[in-house]
């Protein structure tokens, strides 16, 4: 799915997100709900500056993946899945839980086609090598039955 | 006349401590959570080093998103 079918997707399902941006792995803007280009790579630089800040503060190994920074003027979410980012706005006190859920469903829209299509085809071959034994087991099962002969 | 004085001066007073709770409330609300791949969360409070950090910038991402 196009990037930009995905925000559109997101701003129609949530309510809650006023606006979004999609950051590609080069690092410009795949898309975004506001309309001038300028101004989103403004907010694509901010929410970048926002995120490579919170990495700064990180205290573990664990690589970080989401943020929600709250103020009093509305909260900002941003979720990466390797490279790619999403960062969107809301307004004050927003149901988190559910602002992180559309945002990752819209991440794994947003992810090039390409991709999905090379890990789609292993599995459908796996798939059909996995049911075809399942067949001779069953298959196999009837002769097992000798009851009638043992009584 | 005392009475409604009085009366008038409870009132502002009323709304005056009601500003400032909520006020108060409002900035105990910002904060930053963070979230890392193996499940561990960091909750950051107004008034830590982070927050104080993260904070400026989010306002800065919310108004670039507001001046439409």
């Amino acid at each position: 799915m196009d990037a930009q079918q995905a925000l559109a997707d997101l701003t129609e399902i949530s309510s809650q997100i006023h606006a979004a941006v999609v950051i590609d792995d080069q690092g410009t803007v795949a898309a975004s709900t506001i309309g001038d280009s300028r101004r989103s790579d403004e907010l694509a630089k901010a929410a970048g500056g926002l995120l490579t800040a919170a990495d700064e503060i990180k205290t573990g190994e664990s690589a970080l993946t989401q943020l929600e920074v709250a103020t009093g003027e509305g909260s900002v979410f941003v979720v990466r899945s390797g490279k790619t980012v999403i960062a969107a706005t809301t307004g004050n006190n927003p149901t988190a839980g559910l602002v992180f859920y559309d945002l990752k469903s819209a991440m794994r829209t947003v992810k090039p086609a390409a991709k999905s299509a090379a890990v789609k085809k292993p599995a459908v071959a796996k798939r059909k090598t996995a049911t075809a034994p399942k067949k001779k087991t069953a298959t196999r099962k009837p002769p097992t039955k000798k009851k009638p002969d043992a009584s | 006349m005392r009475r409604s004085i009085a009366a008038l001066l409870g009132i502002i007073g009323g709304m005056l401590a009601g500003a400032a709770f909520i006020r108060r409330q409002a900035a105990h609300r910002e904060r930053a959570d963070l979230y890392f791949e193996d499940g561990s969360m960091l909750s950051l409070t107004n008034g830590s080093p982070g927050a104080e950090r993260l904070l400026p910038l989010a306002r800065d991402v919310i108004r670039k998103t507001r001046s439409t």
